[in-house]
């Protein structure tokens, strides 16, 4: 029924990274999400030069006021400019992301790689990961900054040892998939050592998925930073996350609701836009999972 | 000669995105108690015919032209509830994998029971007796038992004889068979055609049978359709196709298949690959394939020429290729 | 009736697959043998056809012979090494010898990578020449298989059916192995491409003096290609002799079955011929006696109770059944 390709050496050889771009380039979701990250991610790499004043900087003259032509977004109570450190805050919260990210997709894909391709190392690996998502993430975090201390680096820790479980699963699933299919055994046949077949056979062809999943990651880290902020364990005050400006506005809640409602909409404008992206990710390169 | 239960005219199907046609000016009919053999390729459109003629097209798929004929009754023109109707009282289709026609989580007999409580209206005590006597009518062995089996519980060619017994339990009047022997070992495909052919003569059934194996074809088959990148290449009774194949196609197909006795020569291919659909050949579509292809080939899609009675071919050189 | 010795041999022949299963995964659940003492001697130049439906263990054994399943029993052995013995590192350099062409033209072919890299990546895994021996030798390697050479930059998808059949044969090719397994090779192609296929299968066994195992369902198919023919059955060969013998005077009543279940080759010649009753048993459990006395027409007391063992026929004829073997199986019906 459906009908198959020929090879017709007239058209230009297909670009895989090439066509995949322009097909996301085509999807709304991805067009109107990378919109919101990339201007959440240039505000973080620009903060020194756009934000209005030092977001540390005391001015008791100005505390607690509504925002006004001067300072947009208002002031907390100890005078300082809430546009300023919501600006800053989104470099630490992009940071704190962004190395969740990392680390999660580093060993997630190691430890489902392993699960998934060496057999036998499958049911002690996976038994254990699944203890692990027993945990509530934020419990997890709780007894890490408890033991470690509250710390940006702590955070990362905590959140990766809470998604990376998920992720381990999601990349064991695509391996073991993916390792029953005759070109695998085909690499063996030509004498391919292991590693080599994990690593250009199965893993290549299990990036999709992932990918999608860091998308979610890293939206799922930005909010985990303001619930641990929240509770007292996100990264330490002076220096503004997103989460510990809503924390440190919280007390001021009924009269100066502008300290939480602002970092509020940058949380939701940029967990929204990394929402979009991972949902169109999804459409695009999930469906070529099914080889 | 019997009027025709079946009778499918100009029928053209088309992707409903790009209006790329699947399908182009298919016509076919069938008597009751004949079996008519559609055969193609992979790209050819035979299972979208199938699904065409029993209402059954998916949403990227659309019918854009043609009649399709039941019992004289225009079905194109019937809402899909009146087509959901007639589907389970004369027409019923069998697929390639009976698995996935299965629902998993219930027991086979009670999936016939339904039908047979559903479409005609018996009681639970009498859909039992008759769903009984039905597994042992399609030779299931301990019909009892099975009756209280999950799908998975079964074997390949057991699952085929449920899916049989689903079918028929409406005493349909035309039935469709898409590939239902493919998925299956040889020996049981032998049991399952063998009780095909039985049920067919036993109940004057009109049997529309979808397959790429011409070996299937000579089995089972009166007349036979044969069909290529989604337009009719040749019609004919069966023995003349085998026989006095008069189209190129048909011709490359038979002389490219291995065959159980007789030498072993070099076996005849056809170079090259089927159209795929959206980028067919202006002409005839087998034209690029073609070692007797002519000027006129290239130009217009060939008419069906008679070339005896009940034989056409689509093909401009019907006569002189002899 | 053979001069030299076998290009691959082997004998006793086992594969045991441990049931998956148990309590969160820990234990195993029943075991299926899936090869059950399989003797099997393949000369150079030759094809052997090795038929059976499905779950008789003939990919099984396929994919033993090249030890990319590690058998649990009996002892390969390829130009008299013996295979078995070879440590992992061994066996990866063994390789070049030795290869497989697979039946599915979509999950034979990594959809990341082009067909070039496909080709070359036994050179590079095996420390070949340069990049530019590799450019010469995907070159060389698509001419063999009749693709254009621009094929090198193209991707699977862009491919058909046959045309992914054909890299998959280049791949295996590339290395300039003796020995080859197709499993199922042109089973999932069109009829008419399955004959282009075929012919280039045999057009290169006569080019490059291959030694193919030719593992199909398709009794046609291996009738055609094959100089002699085994038939498995539930994890034992029940029966091997030359191609036009077998087809002519099959002596095992499984043999007899299979080929009188093959659809005919035209319409009309079909007359009612004696159908096997019921489904192949599970490989689970372990069998006394003959793999097919619970099918068989023919069977006796005995059949359910000893194991017949291969009886050598004149002209390299071998039968595994005690009636064959004393000569008191009612004669063949002859298929023609």
């Amino acid at each position: 029924m459906t009908a198959e390709a020929v090879l017709d050496l007239s058209h230009p050889p297909s670009k895989p990274f090439r066509e995949t771009l322009a097909r996301l380039l085509g999807h709304r979701s991805f067009v109107i999400g990378g919109f919101l990250v990339l201007i959440v991610l240039i505000i973080a790499l620009t903060a020194d030069l756009i934000a209005p004043f030092d977001p540390l900087r005391n001015a008791a003259r100005v505390r607690l006021r509504a925002p006004d032509s001067v300072y947009w977004f208002g002031t907390d109570h100890f005078g300082r400019d809430i546009l300023s450190r919501v600006i800053h805050g989104a470099r630490i919260s992009l940071i704190i992301g962004g190395a969740t990210v990392l680390m999660t997709g580093l060993f997630g894909t190691l430890i489902g790689a392993v699960a998934g391709f060496f057999r036998p190392l499958d049911n002690p690996i996976m038994r254990l990961m699944d203890a692990l998502m027993a945990f509530p993430a934020i419990l997890l975090a709780l007894t890490v900054a408890a033991v470690l201390g509250a710390s940006v680096v702590n955070v990362i820790i905590a959140l990766s040892i809470a998604t990376a479980p998920h992720t381990a699963r999601i990349v064991r699933a695509s391996v073991l998939v993916i390792r029953e299919l005759e070109f695998v055994e085909a690499a063996r046949a030509l004498g391919a050592s292991e590693a080599r077949i994990l690593l250009r056979h199965v893993l290549v062809n299990a990036l999709g998925p992932l990918i999608v999943r860091l998308t979610y990651v890293f939206a799922i880290a930005i909010l985990a930073e303001a619930a641990l902020s929240f509770i007292g364990v996100g990264p330490p005050p002076p220096a503004p996350s997103f989460g510990n400006i809503i924390a440190n506005g919280r007390d001021f809640m009924v009269v100066a609701p502008w300290i939480t409602i602002f970092p509020g909409l940058a949380i939701i404008v940029t967990v929204l836009g990394l929402n979009l992206l991972g949902d169109a990710l999804r459409d695009v390169l999930d469906p070529r999972m099914k080889v | 000669m019997p009027a025709p239960l079946l009778r499918v005219d100009g029928l053209e199907v088309a992707l409903a995105s790009t209006g790329a046609t699947i399908i182009e000016e298919v016509s076919l009919s069938l008597e009751p108690g004949e079996t008519l053999g559609v055969v193609g390729e992979s790209g050819s459109g035979k299972s979208v015919l199938a699904l065409t003629v029993m209402g059954l097209l998916p949403r990227a798929l659309a019918r854009t032209r043609g009649n399709i004929q039941l019992g004289g009754d225009e079905l194109t023109t019937l809402s899909p509830d009146a087509w959901r109707d007639r589907r389970g009282r004369d027409m019923a289709m069998i697929f390639q994998e009976p698995m996935t026609a299965l629902n998993p989580v219930m027991r086979v007999g009670h999936q016939v029971e339904e039908v047979l409580m559903n479409r005609r209206g018996m009681s639970a005590g009498d859909a039992r007796r008759r769903a009984t006597a039905l597994f042992e009518r399609v030779e299931i062995p301990e019909p009892a038992r099975r009756l209280a089996a999950f799908p998975h519980e079964l074997s390949g060619g057991m699952r085929q004889r449920v899916m049989i017994t689903i079918a028929l339990a409406a005493e349909p009047r035309l039935l469709i068979a898409d590939e239902p022997t493919t998925a299956l070992d040889v020996t049981i495909q032998a049991q399952i055609l063998d009780l095909l052919r039985d049920l067919q003569k036993e109940r004057g059934l009109a049997l529309l049978l979808i397959t790429h194996d011409l070996g299937v074809i000579a089995e089972i088959t009166d007349r036979v359709l044969v069909l290529y990148a989604g337009r009719v290449a040749e019609v004919a009774p069966a023995r003349l196709i085998f026989d006095a194949p008069a189209h190129p196609y048909t011709r490359a197909l038979l002389a490219s298949r291995p065959a159980l006795t007789g030498p072993r020569d070099r076996l005849v291919s056809i170079e090259g690959a089927v159209p795929s659909v959206g980028a067919m050949p202006p002409g005839c579509r087998f034209a690029p394939r073609c070692s007797f292809a002519i000027g006129p080939c290239m130009t217009a899609p060939p008419a069906l020429i008679a070339c005896a009675e009940r034989h056409a071919a689509a093909c401009v050189r019907v006569g002189e290729l002899g | 009736m053979r001069a030299a010795a076998p290009l691959v041999e082997a004998s006793g022949l086992a594969k045991t697959f441990a049931g998956r299963g148990g309590v969160l995964g820990f234990g195993a659940g029943p075991s299926v043998r899936a090869v059950d003492g399989v003797d099997i001697a393949i000369d150079k130049g030759e094809t052997l056809g090795l038929v059976g439906e499905s779950g008789c263990g003939k990919s099984t054994t396929g994919r033993l012979l090249l030890r990319l399943i590690e058998p649990s029993a009996g002892v390969i052995r390829f130009r008299g090494e013996e295979l078995s013995g070879l440590s992992k590192a061994e066996l990866r350099r063994f390789r070049r010898h030795m290869q497989i062409i697979f039946q599915d033209p979509y999950g034979s072919l990594n959809p990341r990578m082009t067909v070039g890299d496909m080709i070359a990546e036994a050179l590079v895994i095996h420390g070949e020449g340069d990049r530019g021996d590799r450019v010469r030798v995907v070159a060389d390697m698509l001419d063999l298989v009749r693709l254009p050479r621009a094929a090198a930059q193209r991707y699977p998808h862009e491919f058909s059916g046959g045309q992914r059949q054909r890299v998959g044969i280049a791949r295996a090719l590339t290395l300039r192995p003796e020995f080859v397994v197709c499993d199922e090779a042109v089973s999932a192609l069109d009829v008419s491409v399955q004959a282009q296929i075929i012919n280039l299968l045999q057009d290169l066994q006569r080019e490059l003096g291959l030694t193919y195992l030719f593992i199909s369902h398709n009794l046609a198919v291996v009738r055609h290609i094959s100089n002699r023919v085994s038939v498995m059955y539930l994890g034992r060969i029940v029966e091997t002799a030359p191609t036009d013998e077998l087809f002519r005077k099959p002596e095992h009543p499984y043999t007899r079955a299979l080929l009188s279940a093959v659809p005919v080759d035209r319409p009309g010649t079909a007359s009612r011929r004696t159908r096997l009753k019921g489904d192949l048993p599970g490989a689970a459990s372990r069998i006394v006696g003959c793999r097919f006395a619970t099918r068989c027409p023919h069977v006796q007391d005995r059949c359910r109770q000893s194991d017949p063992a291969p009886t050598q026929l004149p002209g390299g004829h071998e039968v595994a059944c005690h009636r064959v073997a004393d000569g008191t199986l009612p004669a063949t019906e002859s298929i023609v």
